[in-house]
């Protein structure tokens, strides 16, 4: 080969231009390991990221169910309403961020800019409120009270609103039919949160963004129930959002209607009754702290005794629920959360507790009857008995010799009670109690469902409390150090006394305390329903129910009607004579005892009532008012907190509600036509074919009319409360504070 | 065609009909390295495709005419082919004559460019607007007349005999043929095709047999030019962000990092086999902004898959291979600089262009040779698939 070939060139070329060809075939090489690598290695993730690239999720929210009264008003539904919401989305594509809009937003609405401006910011931790909390990819409400003409005004100006929205909404309402208002039985939405949405996706539930939750009451209890399941309506979008087509939907499911065991009109009674009585306390003068009572608040609860379901339950102080929907403002969260408020959110029937007072009594006597106490047998009753020590005193210092179980239960003779449960303390071992002591007090406390939650259909339930010996000693156990830190001082002030006898052996159950146990003073802690379930297993003739609200929950075809069935949860430890025994006494309460005087010319012998008046002392505080009563069907329980006596606080209002549920009229007489409810709803409302519930007209359902609120930032629209217990820890710092 | 004897009819014919002419053994159409032309119209005819696909739905690009890409594209590619048979029958060597008032014209365009007639397209200020739909990318011409004019001074005393490479003043001059364009065109700025334009350059000193001191060198000086560049910050941020952001796509989000994001879910999610034309995801929801110009192959990559998008390169590779059969099969140095100045140009650009959708490239607005829709750019690929068949019509039959 000669050194310059045929082509004339030199190998320095030739060489070259091969090394040109190996670099080309290399570089071709470099993209198809790299297009395989892609492609073929990576090509699932890639192609899952293309699917999440070009599909969007549209929420079409579940209509939430109704919550229905016993006849089929409804106590809670939705109500349409023009909602204008922004999309935060469409707006930031916008040149100037939408802000155009949202001012032309703000004419049209009447707002002012910066309040929808306001309203469309995220919400961080530097930003005040309001603002939005949810996703920034849901449609973020302005308004859910646009007036048609608004709405009209921004869909058809399309182009002027770009982002903006107007569409008629289910909005929840609380219709309150009648006043009915039951705030705290049916409890209030929020919005789901972050954390929620990750608890509920763990579950294998799936909660979405634009989600309410059902904060507290029956919306709670029932949430899974009411809130149906919403559609989800997936689009493929191209990279601007336009769709391009469905790629899939699942409708919406609207949610499950509740029936309830409330009834509106009985509510209604209840809890205008029950406003009334705590006014009309703080009217009262109470001698005792020379001030007018405070009543700060109270609770009502009509049950059916023959189930354990709930009539009417009423808790004061109260709040409207309609502030709730759509987000509270943070004006009314504050409101509804501080103290000056005293907590409207508790439902004081469930959540509020003290001292039973007198109405323990009933608990007592059949204590007494299954210690071996006959119940026929005399009991002396003086004016006053030293015990441990200390005079334990009748109420109003009266005596009445010796006298029976059931006249002791009906004047409520403290010192009939004291002297048995004396005797029975005495018994089980005293100050150096017995291996195996019987404590029949407290063990038939318990029978009778005290001390632990009733399994009623709310959330929140607090579990009161038996002082029994277990509880003296997790209570020294919990407080010793302290107690001996303070009975180390030399000081000889009463405090310190207690401090060191406490100190010492606080752990044991002393005379003093079972004496003030057995008529529903200490340490005792009793809510409002657990009472009632007291009472009405009296009157029923001793079985204990699981108390109720949610009757029957109804399909939202109305096809399926799932009854929710009367729960026995134990039976009350009293045989059938003194179950009778006692009925008599507290029957005679309302005829010649502690309530008498509240009940003149009361039709007694069509309608026979039973009583128990109860006024509990609690330290630094004004009386507790209890006033537990019950006919043949219903039991009513009331209690005004600092309230005054509990014929004296309570009387008047509890004798309305009978009033009101039977018909009676002022002269005694019984009118059917007006009674609201004689006897307990037995069968349930009737479901129309379209799974709609047929409610009674003449319910003037009140509509209201309502700011449109939001949700504080960082709430998470959840609101934390301790369930209200008496400031016990302080006030009864020495664990023993005797009643004299 | 033949007689029974055996002989074959045509020998003793003396004269031959056009048709035969056509075929005879020395014809331009037997002449003709027909791999070449095949891949190169089979990567038009599926750009076609593409561009279809990545257009039919863009109201805002097609003005309501679907098929108005698809048109354009194939009127492109029937203009290229146009335009190389008239490079082939000029001859790369008639044509060198012209090559000084070609390169003229080059650098007075790209010149133009940088004054108020030209206009600024997606960034890059490269384009002057003929009006009427039609638009310009001088740039893309520049290529050419660049490896033509260093080919003419290069190989001028080589072919003539009187060396056997080219010495060191003649390298230096080929060289100022190249800067003054590339010049012009960094300050558009339009840095992909300088950086296309440099590629060629090292592939045209490469085959003229320049000393190796001067490719080492030159190599050497792009490196250092480049370190100096970024180092100065002669550079906008956003070319900065469009270099980085291939590689680490947060860097520009919104924009090249959205892109290569894009890109890379678009071609990652085809698989194997595709997802068939015109059922791409990525591509029907126009995810990959200007994807029927610079990111073309994401639509190949997303619709025909693993499989269509190798046939691509593949085609690539044959319309290579066979220039690089050409360049060491010229007859004279003129024709193998030409057809190794093509190879580099599209070799690199199409590396570049596919490299980029497949984040192994910095981003940069090159379209991907016969595949990308683009007149200018189709035109001057087609004028190089004229000069390497030029190019290769004059080397001996036996070749």
């Amino acid at each position: 080969m000669s050194n310059i070939p045929e082509t004339g060139r030199t190998p320095r070329i030739t060489i070259r231009l091969v090394i040109l060809q190996m670099i080309v075939l290399s570089l071709l090489l470099t993209l198809g390991g790299r297009l395989w690598y892609l492609q073929i290695r990576n090509g699932q993730e890639y192609t899952q990221q293309a699917a999440s690239n070009n599909v969007q999720e549209v929420v079409t929210p579940a209509v939430r169910g109704s919550i229905l009264d016993d006849k089929g008003v409804p106590l809670a539904d939705n109500e349409t309403r023009l909602v204008v919401s922004a999309s935060r989305t469409d707006l930031l594509k916008q040149k100037d961020d939408g802000k155009a809009v949202l001012t032309r937003l703000a004419d049209v609405l009447g707002m002012s800019a910066q309040d929808v401006r306001n309203k469309v910011r995220l919400c961080d931790s530097k930003t005040p409120k309001p603002c939005w909390n949810g996703s920034p990819y849901q449609s973020i409400p302005i308004t859910d009270k646009a007036t048609t003409q608004q709405a009209l005004q921004i869909m058809e100006r399309r182009e002027d609103f770009p982002g903006i929205t107007a569409e008629p909404t289910a909005v929840r309402r609380y219709a309150s039919p009648g006043g009915a208002n039951a705030a705290q039985v049916l409890g209030y939405l929020s919005p789901v949160t972050d954390d929620e949405i990750a608890a509920a996706a763990k579950k294998g539930q799936s909660l979405l963004r634009s989600d309410s939750v059902g904060r507290s009451g029956l919306e709670k209890t029932y949430d899974s129930e009411l809130r149906g399941k919403a559609g989800v309506t997936r689009y493929n979008v191209d990279n601007l959002g336009r769709v391009i087509g469905k790629a899939g939907e699942t409708k919406a499911q609207a949610g499950s209607t509740l029936i309830t065991s409330i009834d509106a009109k009985v509510q209604a009674v209840a809890e205008k009754e029950l406003a009334q009585a705590i006014k009309d306390a703080r009217k009262t003068w109470d001698k005792v702290t020379n001030s007018y009572y405070k009543a700060d608040s109270g609770a009502v609860v009509v049950m059916d005794v023959h189930t354990g379901q709930v009539v009417a339950m009423a808790s004061e102080p109260t709040y409207d629920n309609n502030a709730w929907v759509g987000g509270i403002s943070a004006k009314d969260y504050k409101q509804l959360t501080t103290k000056s408020s005293n907590y409207p959110l508790l439902n004081r029937a469930i959540q509020g507790q003290s001292a039973p007072g007198s109405t323990f009594k009933v608990i007592s006597t059949s204590a007494a009857v299954n210690a071996g106490y006959s119940i026929d047998g005399h009991y002396a009753c003086p004016s006053s008995m030293t015990i441990g020590g200390r005079l334990f005193k009748n109420f109003e210092g009266e005596s009445a010799g010796a006298i029976t179980l059931e006249h002791a239960l009906e004047i409520s003779c403290d010192t009939v009670f004291y002297g048995l449960s004396y005797d029975q303390w005495l018994k089980d071992g005293g100050m150096k109690p017995k291996k195996h002591t019987n404590d029949w007090f407290y063990k038939t406390a318990k029978q009778f469902g005290l001390g632990s939650t009733t399994g009623i259909d709310l959330p929140g339930e607090v579990t009161g409390r038996i002082p029994d010996r277990q509880w003296k000693q997790a209570y020294y156990d919990a407080n010793k150090t302290y107690w001996c830190e303070v009975a180390k001082s030399n000081k000889k002030d009463y405090a310190s006394q207690i401090a060191r006898e406490n100190c010492t052996d606080g752990y044991v159950m002393r005379a003093g305390d079972s004496v003030n146990y057995a008529i529903g003073q200490g340490d005792t802690l009793v809510t409002p329903i657990q009472m009632a379930r007291v009472y009405s297993a009296i009157a029923n003739g001793g079985t204990l129910y699981q108390p109720s609200i949610g009757k029957a929950i109804v399909s939202a075809d109305g096809k399926t009607v799932t009854k929710i069935q009367p729960q026995v949860s134990g039976k009350a430890p009293d045989t059938k004579k003194t179950l009778k025994y006692i009925n008599q006494a507290l029957a005679g309460v309302v005829t010649s005892g502690t309530a008498a005087w509240r009940f003149g010319g009361w039709p007694q012998d069509k309608i026979t009532l039973h009583a128990k008046t109860g006024t509990a002392e609690v330290a630094g505080k004004q009386t507790t008012s209890w006033f537990t009563t019950y006919s043949k069907d219903y039991a009513v329980i009331m209690t005004i907190s600092q309230g005054g006596t509990g014929s004296g606080g309570s009387g008047p209002a509890v004798r309305k509600i009978y009033e009101a549920m039977y018909g009676v009229q002022k002269d005694g007489s019984i009118d059917n036509k007006k009674a609201l409810l004689p006897h307990p709803a037995t069968t349930l409302p009737k479901i129309n074919g379209d799974g709609t519930v047929k409610a009674p007209k003449a319910q003037n359902a009140q509509k209201a009319s309502y700011d449109m609120p939001f949700l504080p930032a960082g709430s998470g629209g959840t609101v934390q409360l301790a369930a209200l217990t008496p400031d016990r820890s302080e006030k009864y710092l020495f664990g023993r504070r005797y009643w004299s | 065609m033949s007689f029974a004897n055996g002989y074959p009819a045509r020998r003793f014919t003396p004269e031959r009909g056009a048709f035969g002419k056509l075929l005879a053994r020395d014809s331009i159409v037997r002449r003709l390295d027909w791999p070449l032309l095949g891949a190169a119209v089979a990567l038009s005819l599926i750009g076609t495709a593409l561009v279809f696909s990545a257009t039919r739905n863009r109201t805002e690009l097609t003005h309501g005419d679907q098929y108005y890409f698809l048109m354009r594209h194939l009127m492109n590619t029937g203009i290229g082919i146009g335009l190389a048979t008239a490079t082939i029958a000029l001859g790369h060597r008639r044509l060198r004559g012209a090559v000084p008032v070609l390169y003229g014209i080059s650098v007075v365009l790209v010149l133009a460019v940088l004054t108020p007639v030209g206009s600024t397209v997606n960034g890059a200020h490269a384009w002057i607007v003929l009006g009427g739909g039609f638009s310009l990318q001088p740039s893309e011409f520049t290529k050419l007349t660049i490896i033509l004019s260093m080919a003419m001074v290069l190989s001028a005393r080589v072919d003539a005999g009187d060396r056997i490479h080219p010495d060191h003043r003649t390298v230096a001059q080929a060289l100022g043929f190249a800067v003054l364009p590339m010049a012009i065109v960094m300050l558009m700025p339009d840095l992909g095709s300088v950086m296309v334009m440099a590629v060629v350059v090292l592939g045209v000193l490469l085959a003229s047999g320049a000393s190796n001191r001067w490719v080492l060198g030159l190599i050497a000086a792009g490196t250092a030019g480049a370190v100096l560049v970024w180092q100065l910050g002669v550079l906008d941020q956003y070319q900065i962000d469009r270099f980085a952001a291939f590689a680490n796509p947060a860097l520009d989000p919104a924009g090249v990092g959205y892109n290569t994001n894009q890109a890379r879910i678009a071609i990652g999610s085809g698989g194997l086999l595709g997802k068939g034309l015109f059922h791409g995801s990525q591509t029907t929801g126009q995810f990959v902004p200007e994807q029927q110009t610079d990111f073309v192959f994401t639509v190949a990559g997303e619709e025909l898959g693993f499989v269509g998008a190798l046939v691509i390169i593949g085609l690539l590779g044959v319309v290579l291979w066979r220039a690089c059969r050409i360049a060491r099969n010229a007859t004279d140095l003129y024709g193998t600089i030409i057809a190794a100045g093509i190879i580099a140009w599209f070799a690199f650009q199409a590396f570049e262009n596919i490299g980029m959708t497949l984040g192994i490239m910095p981003v940069a607005g090159l379209p991907l040779p016969f595949v990308s829709y683009g007149g200018s750019s189709m035109f001057a690929v087609w004028i190089g698939v004229g000069l390497l068949q030029a190019v290769r019509m004059q080397r001996p039959m036996s070749a």
